[in-house]
């Protein structure tokens, strides 16, 4: 047995034990029950490392086979497969919360299923679950081929998938059942916080172990953007969750920043992780996929430097411009509103590198879909960044903040940048990691492009007029001095919005269901590639 | 290796590349775009600026003010000045008049009127619906049925105090669980909802006994809704002979309320709001329909 496999299964065998005996003494029933998921799945992580242990080769895994790498690429499939389910569950809890604000009725006074509780498994699904998916297996994809390397670790990357996975079920049950720390974002509770923290790190260091190993002189743009992000979203992880559980035995926990001052760092953190997490991250993703799938050069090294390093400077400073008119010191909310102005180009250099990688390859958007999402994605990409700065200068934010606009930038940004970029890749990770011809049918893909796009417009142009309505109508004063419109006038006017979103959320969520399909058949009835995919290009 | 000694140049735009390869991507190295870095410079110049006009940078027990002098609670107060400004003389008149000297003044109750309509939406909407049309259990306040009254002193006093709340002078009055805390028997009870059916003119089955439920309500009903069951607006005690049910017509919901009794609670806004939100409140529900001289 391995170092790695020995310490590895008595780390498990005493977690196991230790829950065991927390779900025992815990003070609710909720906490028990996450308890017990701890210990079954510390168990089922026995259980893996010993059946490995008794199936595998004795000799090490081989890293390279006939001279060319013998790349890892289980936990990348594993990943893929999950970034899908949880894409599906996700959007279709968004919808859920999209109808009931149009409907309240719809939270058929089931506790669970009340938007309180819902929200957060919705931002937490599509963010983390979704995207923290796509952001690992596209990540260890990447991370290997660029650095024509085995990636680092045996058991190590399947913890990191697993574990990740696993702390994804702790955070959606637990939002559920009423577990939460109630920071936006950040919600789930201490345990869950300490268990991702091992996972980010062990993360970490297959990253950067796998691009020290790289057998390339240079390290490649896309993992200058996947390290930024892994390791700035373990700092705002850390930073933010500073809390000191009532108990071992208890969910609950005490955040050690009071006031203003855990506001500021709570937007630190939920600016940033826009920032690392759905920016920079993504961007890693739009720098191998794009080129790849255009084949064409990236459109300047230069610009990737530098706005690379402009982003990553800027964005940390940025989180104030959620808090204007608070509390926080006015200092405060103009570095905020600044950095965000500043943000701009650098944020823009990323879009001109995506846009125009394609110079020389345009004719491909009429015939490959695929590539078409990921430039749409990119389009969608640059205006939510031109949105997002001019939101952050006060007077725009005096109207915009607090309203349905706010929830429409998110969206543009979410459904359109974010979700589209991921498709994007995942379209191309399946047939590659599945070593498949092609995928079965592009033709589902243009259907799945264009429902969509039309699910965002609907979806993003609903949230703009009802948000400005909606700031309108709450600082409208009548020519005596008093306010024309009490809350409930602005809830109503806001309904009719609210049912074109949640249209909108119904076509993106077909889009995600045909795609699934697509990929379904690709995996199962498409012809294998002649050559396998899985070479290291000449 | 993938490094090239040789100067490689990209065929279609004929742009140099840097020599790199990665899993068969190359780079261009076009130069930054100048409109892309202008804009960047015109940025950051900006910034510049707006830190030297705005609250900027943090010192160390301080921070920079900037030179505009400009501050957010000063700008709130003189907001609010302004605001005060185009209210004008009537906000002044208004806090010093009663509920009654409003009512008396068409140019004051029209004013009254504008500020509390927005108040009633924000704060009485959510029990009685944004026009006041009350819904089960939260009385219709557009109706000329009151059960504390619906004179303006009435109205306010409610509006003040509550009804059942923790304040002090709050409207009291319950009525008490009949059946829950056996004080009478099922038969009584059943007997006593077909009579209060009966004088309100809703239709009674054919085997309820009048005899029993006359007797009933007069021994047990009658103090607070009187013997003729027009109600006793001192104790909230409603008018049972009418077609306004605020709880159902039906039966069931009669029973309902004899076995559990019922007793509906408002807060006190008195505290929360202020006294001339208050009063605009007041002749603003006095105007709403039902209002009583």
């Amino acid at each position: 047995m391995t170092g790695g496999e020995l310490g590895a299964g008595l780390a498990f065998a005493a977690l196991a034990l230790l829950s065991i005996v927390v779900a025992a003494q815990a003070h609710t029933p909720e906490y028990a029950f996450h308890a017990y998921l701890f210990a079954a799945g510390s168990v089922a992580a026995v259980f893996a490392i010993v059946n490995r242990y008794y199936a595998r080769p004795a000799e090490p895994i081989p890293l390279e086979i006939g001279g060319k790498p013998n790349y890892n690429m289980g936990p990348v499939k594993f990943a893929t497969v999950a970034a899908m389910i949880w894409g599906i569950a996700g959007f279709s809890v968004g919808l859920l919360a999209a109808l009931q604000l149009a409907f309240p009725v719809l939270n058929l006074d089931i506790a669970w299923l009340t938007f309180g509780r819902i929200r957060p498994l919705h931002t937490s699904a599509v963010i983390f679950a979704f995207g923290g998916n796509v952001l690992i297996a596209t990540s260890f994809y990447v991370v290997q081929r660029t650095s024509r390397a085995r990636m680092v670790g045996d058991i190590a990357p399947w913890f990191v998938v697993l574990g990740y996975n696993f702390f994804i079920v702790i955070a959606g049950t637990g939002y559920l059942l009423g577990i939460t720390q109630s920071k936006e974002y950040a919600e789930p509770e201490w345990y869950a916080d300490l268990w991702l923290t091992v996972v980010w790190v062990v993360y970490l260091l297959v990253y950067l172990g796998t691009i020290m190993r790289r057998t390339e002189p240079h390290i490649y743009v896309a993992n200058w953007f996947y390290l930024a992000f892994i390791l700035t979203i373990a700092v705002l992880h850390l930073g933010n969750n500073a809390a000191i559980p009532v108990s071992l035995f208890s969910p609950k926990s005490y955040i050690v920043w009071a006031g203003v001052q855990d506001a500021m760092v709570q937007w630190w953190y939920g600016h940033n992780a826009v920032g690392f997490f759905l920016t920079a991250g993504f961007l890693g993703i739009m720098y191998y996929f794009i080129p790849k799938r255009a084949e064409r050069p990236v459109y300047s090294y230069r610009l990737s430097i530098i706005h690379f390093w402009a982003l990553i400077f800027l964005y940390i400073w940025a989180g104030p411009h959620h808090l204007h008119y608070t509390a926080l010191p006015d200092w405060t909310q103009t570095l905020g509103m600044t950095f965000s102005i500043m943000l701009w180009m650098p944020s823009w250099g990323g879009m001109i590198n995506g846009l125009m990688t394609l110079s020389g390859a345009w004719d491909k958007l009429r015939t490959d879909p695929v590539l078409r999402m990921m430039v749409v994605s990119v389009a969608f990409y640059g205006m939510s960044t031109f949105e997002g700065p001019l939101m952050s200068v006060k007077a725009v934010n005096s109207l915009s903040h607090y309203t349905d606009w706010t929830i429409g930038h998110v969206h543009s940004g979410a459904l359109g940048w974010v979700g589209y970029i991921s498709f994007g890749a995942i379209y191309c990770l399946v047939p590659w990691l599945w070593n498949r011809e092609r995928l079965y049918s592009l033709k589902l893909v243009n259907w799945h492009f264009w429902i969509s796009t039309i699910g965002i417009v609907l979806y993003i142009s609903a949230m703009w007029v009802s948000g400005i309505l909606q700031g309108l109508m709450w600082r409208a004063y009548t020519n005596l001095g008093f306010l024309e419109y009490s809350f409930i006038e602005t809830v109503e006017a806001m309904h009719p919005f609210y049912v074109i979103r949640a249209l909108g959320g119904a076509l993106f969520v077909a889009g995600a269901l045909i795609m699934a399909w697509n990929l379904w058949k690709t995996v199962n009835e498409s012809a294998p590639a002649s050559r396998p995919a899985l070479q290291p290009a000449e | 290796m993938t490094d090239r000694t040789q100067p490689e140049f990209d065929s279609y735009t004929g742009t140099q590349t840097t020599g790199h390869e990665w899993d068969g991507i190359r780079e261009l190295n076009t130069p930054l775009p100048r409109w892309w870095l202008w804009i960047f410079y015109a940025t950051i110049v900006w910034s510049i600026g707006y830190w030297i006009v705005y609250p900027s940078w943090p010192l160390v027990a301080s921070y920079t003010t900037g030179t505009f002098g400009w501050h957010s609670r000063e700008a709130i107060v003189s907001d609010l000045a302004a605001l005060k400004a185009q209210r004008g003389p009537l906000m002044d008149k208004l806090g010093a008049a009663s509920a009654a000297e409003i009512a008396s003044d068409p140019q004051l109750l029209d004013f009254a009127r504008a500020l509390g309509r927005p108040a009633f939406g924000d704060n009485c909407a959510p029990c009685h619906g944004p026009g006041g049309g009350g819904a089960k259990g939260y009385p219709n306040l557009n109706d000329d049925e009151w059960l504390w009254g619906g004179k303006l002193d009435d109205i306010e006093a409610t509006i003040r105090h509550g009804i059942r709340s923790a304040d002090p002078k709050t409207r009291l009055g319950s009525m008490p669980a009949f059946g829950r805390d056996n004080i009478m028997k099922r038969p009584e009870i059943e007997a006593a909802a077909d009579h209060v059916l009966s004088m309100a003119g809703l239709p009674v089955g054919a085997n309820a006994n009048l005899t029993l439920g006359k007797q009933v309500f007069a021994a047990q009903c009658a103090s607070c809704h009187g013997d003729d069951g027009k109600g006793k607006r001192e104790v909230g005690a409603p008018n049972v002979t009418d077609s306004i049910w605020l709880y159902g017509a039906d039966r069931a919901a009669i029973v309902d309320g004899i076995w559990n009794g019922r007793g509906a609670v408002m807060p006190a806004w008195a505290g929360r709001l202020d006294d001339t939100t208050i009063k605009a409140l007041t002749v603003y529900v006095h105007t709403l329909g039902g209002g009583e001289r």
